[in-house]
């Protein structure tokens, strides 16, 4: 019987240390969004580097956010870039790497669906409940030859705080003064009119579930569920079809006026292309990593997921960075250092 | 009796023998296992109280922030502003109860009902299934009620019932306003399906713990069936009824997620059930995980100690109910 206790101790106590010993496990923790893509990396690159072991919480960008600044995980991982306030919080300066990207699409609910297009400012009046009819003039006159009904719009947003909802109402703000006063922008908003639904799911259940209904949902979940979706006019003043392409396009677009760290908001970016209501995703991680093999670790991942990682984007339904945004990330990450020293160079 | 003299005055036993109880008191404080008994159980009981007086005590230094910012005004405004941080409570709390009444005033009946039903008047072959189904809804997961609510309730609702209430009880501002199928009235139903498995499956058995020989006197009187189980059931077992009513309004003040997926979520006092609700278990839900600012998150902290407070109120309110009711029958049959 003791034999057998001191074997079985012996067992478990093996089991726990061997992963501490041979492997690092690099704990992070964020944003919903890019979880699925974030998820297949980490599976993806323990091929690669057999050591390296990822454990990564999609509890939202918020608690990401204060994760990371209370240094209880590795990693974190935002939808949103984090405020200058929230940079001071932290206890040493943290950057942002843009991962991938996504898109906010609007989709609706009409007779026989069909393809419609949307001028910012019409956008912008409707979720300010100052347009409330399919048949307004401002609508038909964008959308030439369709017959839109005589029925009230019944608005749907997201109920629960989200980046998607950020990306939306950022967008909202740049593109209508009105908005950008009277209710601004945040994971959640006080929404002048509509229904809320909660999560993808809940927007797309209810607009589907009405006739006449317009709401906004992740570009990647209306392409799976193959929802109806709008054209928007971008800043150049072209409609533009929200695609995986148009979405990278956005980046491009922005990539001339880049700011160093990142935090950039891509929503109305320039370039002909360029699909008007798209962001980044970011990872965070400590500009001075207090752990040598793991921010070993770290920027090995963060360089392989920048290159070789990029291409399984499209499968999932995320938009690659483009190879411009992808030259500016090396230089970052080259600047990621442990004691001072960079941990690139130490490879 | 001789021994209960000498418990009283703890004195000497003579001979051998020793009664029953002399064995009792003296072993009891002696036996290690049942101080043990003692001690864990008492521990058990104190960690309740430990656990709940730490909740509140955590919640109010976590909302510390809000209740300075906002003082009473957060009892009584109704914006609610992540953006520009204002926050007031009234639309929440005013969701909570409205959708809870709701959902009792059409689960109460029906629940009652199908106790009575299955206790009194069923079919013996027809009453363990019937109470084994009923246990069965009950177990249903809350989110396979919202999916429900939103695919398949809330279509029926917009295309036949609020259209149809509108056109004949429309004159009431209760049944005013576009019907979007979600919203207050959804919110209730779904509420009333889940709470009533519940007030059915009690209300059953407190119904078959009513003695028998109640029914008996009661026809042996010349009760009709009604009257029997009017007279000697129902006002035998009310304290039991009520209990099961209150399990049900629990569930229906604390229910999140299927609330969530089908109230419409807008922070709104309406007169209408037909427009869009809120609820402090619902808003808590889906604004907590991304709450960044420390204000936001302590608004949301005071609803969740908010939530608490109504729901010790309205527990409060119904214990008295009990109370009261349990002293009128006590009354009465002394």
């Amino acid at each position: 019987m003791k034999t057998l206790i001191v074997g079985l101790t012996l067992l478990v106590t093996g089991w726990l240390a061997q992963p501490a010993m041979a492997q690092s496990l690099i704990n992070g923790a964020g944003a919903t969004f890019p979880y699925p893509i974030y998820s297949k990396w980490f599976d993806e690159y323990a091929k690669v580097d057999p050591e390296a072991r990822f454990n990564y919480q999609s509890i939202g960008s918020g608690g990401g956010i204060k994760q990371i600044t209370a240094r209880t995980v590795d990693f974190g991982a935002t939808d949103g870039p984090m405020t200058d306030e929230q940079l001071k919080q932290a206890p040493s300066p943290l950057i942002h790497i843009p991962t991938v990207l996504g898109a906010v699409v609007a989709t609706y609910n009409l007779p026989g669906n069909p393809a419609l297009k949307f001028t910012p400012d019409v956008l912008a009046d409707i979720f300010l409940g100052k347009i409330t009819k399919w048949n307004d003039p401002r609508i038909v006159g964008a959308n030439p030859g369709i017959a839109l009904p005589d029925q009230p719009i019944v608005l749907v947003h997201r109920s629960d705080g989200s980046g998607t909802t950020y990306i939306w109402v950022d967008y909202l703000s740049k593109v209508s003064p009105e908005w950008q006063q009277k209710v601004g922008r945040g994971t959640s908003v006080n929404w002048p009119v509509g229904l809320g639904g909660k999560g993808n799911e809940g927007v797309s259940g209810q607009v589907k579930n009405t006739p006449g209904a317009l709401g906004y949902v992740e570009l990647a979940y209306a392409v799976k569920n193959k929802l109806p979706v709008a054209s928007i006019k971008n800043a150049a003043g072209k409609f533009i079809e929200p695609t995986i392409q148009t979405t990278t396009a956005a980046a491009a677009g922005a990539a001339k006026n880049m700011p160093a760290d990142f935090r950039v908001s891509l929503t109305n970016a320039p370039g002909d292309d360029a699909y008007p209501v798209a962001s980044f995703t970011w990872l965070l991680v400590y500009r001075d990593q207090p752990n040598e093999a793991k921010g070993r670790t770290i920027v090995k991942f963060l360089w392989w997921m920048s290159h070789e990682g990029q291409r399984y984007a499209d499968d999932l339904l995320y938009a690659p960075l483009p190879t411009q945004v992808v030259k500016q990330i090396e230089g970052t990450i080259k600047e990621i250092t442990y004691q001072g020293k960079p941990v690139m160079a130490a490879r | 009796m001789p021994n209960a003299l000498a418990r009283g005055t703890g004195g000497p036993v003579t001979g051998l023998s020793l009664s029953s109880a002399d064995v009792r008191a003296r072993a009891a404080p002696a036996n290690l296992g049942d101080r043990i008994l003692r001690v864990v159980l008492r521990g058990a009981a104190l960690s309740l109280v430990l656990l709940v007086v730490g909740m509140v005590a955590e919640m109010l230094l976590r909302a510390t922030p809000a209740i300075r910012a906002f003082g009473f005004s957060f009892l009584y405004t109704s914006t609610w502003d992540p953006v520009a941080e204002r926050f007031g409570a009234v639309p929440f709390v005013f969701g909570t109860l409205v959708s809870s009444l709701l959902a009792l005033l059409i689960a109460v009946p029906l629940g009652l009902g199908a106790a009575i039903y299955l206790a009194e008047l069923a079919p013996r072959w027809m009453r363990s299934p019937m109470a084994f189904l009923v246990e069965l809804v009950a177990a249903v997961p809350s989110v396979v009620y919202g999916l429900w609510g939103i695919f398949v309730l809330a279509p029926l609702l917009r295309t036949w019932v609020q259209p149809a209430l509108g056109k004949t009880l429309g004159f009431l501002p209760l049944f005013q306003g576009p019907p979007y199928g979600v919203g207050m009235l959804a919110a209730g139903i779904i509420l009333a399906i889940m709470v009533v498995p519940f007030i059915t499956a009690v209300g059953r058995e407190v119904l078959l713990a009513v003695p028998n020989t109640q029914r008996e006197a009661a026809l042996a009187l010349g009760a009709t069936r009604w009257e029997t189980t009017r007279i000697a059931v129902l006002r035998y077992g009310r304290s039991g009824l009520i209990g099961a009513i209150l399990l049900g309004l629990g569930r229906a003040l604390g229910e999140t997620m299927a609330v969530t997926m089908v109230i419409g979520n807008r922070p709104e006092v309406a007169m209408s059930l037909f427009a869009p609700g809120y609820t402090m278990a619902s808003v808590i839900a889906n604004e907590f995980s991304e709450a960044t600012s420390d204000l936001y998150l302590a608004a949301l902290v005071e609803i969740g100690l908010l939530l608490l407070v109504v729901t010790v109120i309205v527990n409060g309110f119904a214990r008295l109910l009990v109370w009261s009711v349990g002293g009128a029958v006590k009354a009465a049959r002394e």
